[in-house]
């Protein structure tokens, strides 16, 4: 065949990974009609689990009136402050919970030969528009608790009411992540991974003060759960925290995200760095 | 000019083996023990080697999948781990195991995709797409998802898939694997044009020595992690002993066969109806020419050394002893024989 192969590129071509992010959305969102049936399953499978956790709470309170000293309309503001957060980062972050699954199919091995991000790749690998329904909820229950609850609204609370949750979601988002890093060591992690995972999404959806001992001190300030919506929810309610920390650290939660956010990049560089494929 | 260079490159993997009921012992498994490799840009290498012998996790430390755990690596110049992302865009990687494309989406979704990923200009993309569409015959398949096409057709599209970015090296892990012989013909007729005439520098991995001999002039074996033969396919002959071979089938059997100077007799077949000489310093017509003045002869035929044979031996050979010559050697039985086998005393 007298016809050439068109010449190999040869050196470096310039930015612009956005274009390639969003294609490969795009190419998600394709996919994914496939399965229509499925997504309605889903869809309506997630707000009910939101649903479940604010039933859980006003169960409790059925039986008692407070609960670690607070009523049920306080806690209902930890508790909305905690379903945005996580229902936002499970929509973003969660899909990397799928990573021993890609690791196991030597598809991780296909994202790792991308000139992309491994980890923007993964989160992009499913589109997970079911879990939508289920910020919806998150955010109606937060709206409904911080307008019930005779908040004193001040602009720094305006403020806060927004940047919490958003912290939150940076933080949960953390979370998945370093989580996940664990299948990189321990293949069989994924039962300790969503036992931090969710124990911490269950701790965070109650007053701290209702724990105990090493417990809390390792959830809430160890793994730093208390800041997702605890030291928020005081702040917002005006309230001193029982356990004697100062008024200040209920707006600290920015912060404590990044911090998370750092440490979980961290982790996961490391964890690649340790991947070591499957045979063949 | 030199595109791929490995020097003592390592790779080991802890693992813990049980012994007893309860005590686990933690072990390290050399996978690729010093490997040193130097390729030059353009060339097509074949890299060979028995299951478990370090093919793969080569391949994958030189495209930045796995970090080596010693010796240093570059690729196009880059380092594959930390530059991974950079080296990514100029590197392509087929995997005759897993695949590349996106299951879900038709053949032609994947390709206008990888465009984004990669960043082609358009009219670069189209012209790669033309080549590998007539080459591949892909139009058939192109709107079928990717989960529905047959093996042979899904590799026809891996490889269009690793070639669209016109990338410097291509990479291939065993791409022929569990493919029938029209495809796996189709592969190896598609990769001969692609080193004949583009300038990309092609590494492949496989079990088929037949891809081999179609395709590469070089060839690295490895076993046990380290590179056992590095050369041409005629080296690897010239050292492990292995010589073409004259069969011949004569009208009657002679009462002690001819010895010939340059020429062993290699064989005794069919009650001495049958010679097969393994040629030494004679050429293979010197041979014939000799035998015909000695012989009566009926037929000839002249059987090229199997590569199969040779490097079957390196792979039986024990870790860390040079598969010699005579052991190598010894056993050149890659002559078919209809007959039944008489061995020579």
């Amino acid at each position: 065949m007298a016809e050439r192969w068109p010449a190999v590129r040869r050196g470096e071509r310039a930015g612009g990974a956005l274009v390639a992010y969003r294609a490969l959305l795009g190419a998600q969102a394709r996919a994914q009609t496939t399965y229509r049936t499925s997504f309605v399953v889903d869809l309506v499978g997630n707000v009910g689990a939101t649903v479940f956790d604010v039933l859980a709470v006003v169960v409790l309170y059925g039986v008692t009136r407070e609960l670690g000293g607070f009523t049920l309309r306080e806690t209902l503001v930890v508790v909305g402050l905690n379903a945005t957060a996580f229902a936002l980062a499970d929509l973003f972050f969660g899909n990397v919970e799928r990573l021993p699954v890609y690791v196991r199919s030597g598809l991780f091995d296909a994202v790792l030969l991308r000139p992309l991000g491994a980890l923007p790749q993964l989160l992009l690998m499913d589109l997970p528009l079911r879990k939508a329904s289920r910020t919806v909820v998150g955010v109606a229950v937060l709206v409904a608790a911080v307008t019930s609850a005779g908040i004193d609204w001040t602009p720094g609370r305006v403020v806060l009411v927004v940047l919490a949750p958003l912290a939150g979601t940076v933080f949960f988002g953390s979370i998945f992540v370093a989580t996940a890093t664990l299948t990189f060591y321990w293949t069989e992690s994924g039962e300790l991974a969503n036992s931090v995972t969710y124990g911490g999404r269950d701790f965070s959806s109650y007053p701290v003060t209702i724990f105990e001992g090493w417990f809390r001190a390792a959830f809430a300030y160890g793994l730093g759960f208390a800041f997702v919506s605890y030291h928020p929810a005081l702040a917002l309610l005006g309230r001193a925290d029982p356990l004697g920390l100062p008024a200040w650290v209920g707006w600290v939660s920015p912060g404590v995200a990044l911090v998370a956010a750092g440490a979980a990049a961290l982790l996961w560089r490391a964890g690649v760095r340790h991947y070591r494929s499957t045979g063949s | 000019m030199t595109i791929i260079e490995a020097c003592d490159l390592r790779k080991e993997f802890p693992v813990r083996v049980k012994v007893g009921r309860w005590r686990r012992v933690r072990r390290t498994v050399r996978a690729v023990d010093g490997v040193d490799l130097r390729v030059a840009r353009g060339e097509t290498l074949g890299y060979i080697g028995a299951n478990g012998a370090g093919k793969s996790t080569t391949l994958k430390m030189l495209t930045g999948v796995l970090a080596p755990s010693g010796g240093t690596v570059r690729v196009c110049g880059l380092r594959p781990v930390p530059d991974r992302t950079r080296l990514a865009r100029r590197i392509g990687v087929v995997f005759g195991q897993r695949s590349q494309l996106w299951w879900d989406l038709p053949l032609r979704d994947s390709f206008d995709l990888l465009r984004h990923i990669y960043r082609v200009p358009s009219a670069e993309h189209a012209a790669r797409l033309r080549r590998c569409r007539d080459l591949l015959d892909l139009d058939a398949f192109a709107d079928t998802p990717v989960r529905q096409l047959s093996l042979g057709q899904r590799m026809r599209g891996e490889l269009t898939a690793a070639l669209l970015h016109g990338p410097e090296v291509l990479f291939l892990d065993e791409p022929t694997i569990g493919l029938d012989v029209v495809s796996r013909q189709a592969v190896r007729s598609f990769l001969g044009e692609l080193s004949r005439t583009g300038d990309t520098t092609l590494v492949l991995t496989t079990h088929d020595l037949a891809d081999i001999e179609r395709l590469c002039r070089r060839l690295v074996v490895v076993d046990h992690g380290r590179v056992a033969h590095d050369g041409s396919i005629a080296d690897l002959h010239a050292r492990y002993g292995s010589r073409r071979l004259v069969v011949a089938d004569l009208d009657s059997a002679p009462a002690e066969p001819p010895v010939l100077t340059g020429a062993t007799l290699h064989r005794v077949e069919a009650d001495g109806h049958r010679l097969v000489y393994a040629c030494g310093a004679a050429s293979a017509a010197q041979v014939v020419g000799a035998l015909a003045g000695l012989v009566p002869l009926r037929d000839i035929s002249i059987v090229e050394p199997d590569i199969e044979e040779v490097v079957a031996r390196l792979y039986r050979s024990p870790a860390g002893e040079p598969c010699t010559a005579a052991s190598a050697g010894a056993g050149l039985t890659g002559a078919p024989s209809p007959g039944p086998r008489t061995s020579p005393e």
